[in-house]
């Protein structure tokens, strides 16, 4: 989308700049001038948010690099020389540590407002699919993160992981030894994941870059799912508006973030990870961090090991295929009905997995996770496709500005 | 010149195929040390073998020993262990083999201690067979460490190990 104005630069050496690197334009076409729709609500501030929360783990993360020891003897003595020892080490290492938390509430949020709303629909479905590859990227780099302690969560959690790969048939084993760097997790593990931890966030920079391009070349969705017709009247230029509801938002959501660093920095974490990593012992009771539950819930409720490993991994690719499986014409879900019932079933099905995924794979709480999964599959392969052939869909607005109360403008009269 | 209707190969062509030829090669030769490094190192390969004295290990109880990073079990078997593993029908376990085929002496049972779906230890003398039970994923072995219940797909593995006398294993 063209915006409201465009760049004159003002200053002799933005003048200058300009016609050698034309970046100060770009900036101003981009977060200035962007015409964002007028009727967007605080769901669509998480885009900030995001970006936020990338840059704060980038910085924690690098400084407490300078502090770490990836070494299978001295990593977890290092977390606790952090703690106590390093200046604002013990800040520094809880901003990190709740921050990926804070990171994957802000995303799963961000998800279920693009399914509600319909995001993911033509012609954004580039956009998307690079949103669903940042979230893997974040995954992985939220598992290699919580390696890097060294605790016994850590060590298992590594351990499970990897074997996840072991499942894959004739060449599992080999490709294990061969990420591992051994028969089992060990130095070699813990190194690679430091690097790997390290290199990750600056692949998802790269890709966030691309998910921004996307969206500039589409524009932004907006609550109606009825594209913006005409600039002038249903937008508004990014800056101030959107840079301020953006702030509003994300001074709320880093209130949050500080109470749950400051007040309770444990409470998201496991005790076990404060034993050092034992191979030889395994915890009585092995979970995740709170933002792999649903995933693993659908790991553990397939009582074969190779179609558990493939359930888990098509539970996370499937939301890719979301643009094609969802049949609807209509974009927002605020005009479709039934859609709405089955979308918050759908995330009642989602938080269920969590919660059962938390708790021991045993008696109800595995009936209930192969109830759960079986409806979270069906949501996507069956419900969706459906319903766009069958839903009685409620009529959408002419365009947003109709849809605000506002006078039509000439070229919207229908005609007599 | 020559004829304009046949394609003959000219000096270009062969340039190119020869470039994209060395580039191939090139890149291959690059990327296997890459690559080739994420795989154990000679100080990892070194650690193959270990000795256990087993003289001390009494009736019923198991013994972890470490190999590989890995624990490895030591189970000396009670006569009801060893009937139990025996009398099983075959066509009962999910992963079919016979406790003859896993022992070298029927006291003794070796097995690598990781569970067979993601890697846990399992603990021993628990579970609905007193074998071995897995708190991860709930996995059942039996005395025989074979799997019985649960998502593992199949038996702890049996090390290689040898007798080196009556009363000394060596595993690996």
């Amino acid at each position: 989308m063209t915006g409201h104005s465009t760049y004159t630069p003002k200053s002799g050496f933005a003048r200058w700049l300009e016609r050698r690197l034309p970046i100060l334009g770009f900036i101003h076409e981009s977060f200035v001038a962007y015409p964002v729709p007028k009727n967007l609500n605080y769901l669509w501030t998480f885009g900030a948010i995001l970006s936020f929360m990338l840059v704060a783990q980038i910085v924690t993360g690098i400084v407490l690099a300078m502090h770490y020891t990836p070494e299978t003897t001295l990593a977890f003595d290092s977390i606790e020389h952090i703690m106590r020892d390093v200046n604002w080490g013990w800040a520094l290492r809880y901003a990190h540590a709740n921050g990926a938390s804070m990171f994957f509430l802000a995303v799963y949020i961000h998800i279920f407002r693009g399914m509600y709303y319909g995001s993911y629909k033509e012609p954004r479905e580039v956009l998307w699919i690079l949103g669903v590859v940042i979230f893997m990227l974040m995954m992985a780099t939220g598992f290699l993160g919580y390696v890097l302690p060294w605790g016994q969560m850590s060590f298992w959690a590594a351990t499970v992981i990897t074997n996840l790969f072991t499942a894959i048939p004739y060449v599992g084993n080999s490709i294990t030894t061969w990420l591992l760097g051994g028969y089992s997790v060990d130095n070699a593990t813990l190194n690679r994941f430091f690097a790997l931890h390290y290199l990750l966030p600056f692949v998802i920079v790269a890709i966030v870059g691309l998910h921004v391009w996307a969206l500039h070349v589409t524009g932004q969705n907006n609550p109606t799912g009825v594209e913006v017709k005409d600039i002038e009247k249903e937008t508004v230029p990014f800056t101030p508006y959107a840079t301020l509801k953006d702030a509003v938002g994300l001074v709320v959501f880093v209130g949050l973030f500080a109470w749950l660093t400051f007040f309770v920095p444990n409470y998201t974490g496991h005790p076990d990870n404060y034993i050092e990593a034992n191979p030889l012992v395994t915890p009585p009771h092995i979970v995740p961090e709170w933002y792999f539950l649903p995933f693993y819930a659908i790991l553990r409720a397939i009582p074969n090991k190779l179609i558990g490993v493939i359930a888990l991994f098509a539970s996370i690719l499937i939301v890719a295929a979301l643009p094609w499986l969802d049949t609807s014409k209509v974009r927002s879900g605020v005009y479709r009905p039934a859609f709405k019932k089955f979308y918050w079933v759908f995330v009642f099905v989602a938080v269920g997995l969590g919660y059962l995924g938390a708790q021991p794979a045993e008696g109800v709480y595995l009936i209930a996770a192969r109830i759960l999964m079986a409806y979270y599959f069906l949501h996507f392969l069956v419900v969706l496709p459906l319903l766009g052939k069958y839903e009685q869909t409620l009529p959408e607005p002419r365009s947003i500005a109709a849809s605000l109360g506002e006078a039509a403008t000439p070229e919207e009269k229908p005609h007599a | 010149m020559s004829n304009a209707t046949k394609a003959e190969p000219n000096r270009r062509d062969i340039l190119f195929l020869a470039t994209g030829a060395a580039a191939t090669v090139a890149a291959g030769a690059a990327v296997w040390p890459l690559i080739a490094q994420m795989n154990p190192d000679a100080s990892t390969l070194a650690l193959a073998s270990t000795e256990l004295d087993i003289s001390a290990i009494p009736e019923g109880q198991i013994v972890t020993v470490k190999w590989r990073g890995k624990p490895v079990f030591v189970r000396h078997r009670t006569k009801q262990e060893i009937e139990a593993a025996q009398n099983v029908p075959l066509a009962e376990l999910p992963d079919p083999q016979a406790d003859s085929a896993r022992v070298k002496k029927p006291e003794w049972l070796v097995v690598v201690g990781v569970c067979t779906h993601l890697g846990c230890i399992p603990t021993g003398h628990e579970g609905e067979f007193h074998g071995w039970f897995c708190p991860c994923h709930g996995s059942t072995y039996d005395t025989s460490g074979r799997i019985r219940s649960g998502p593992a797909p199949s038996n702890l593995e049996v090390p290689d190990y040898a007798f080196l006398s009556d009363t000394k294993i060596k595993i690996g």
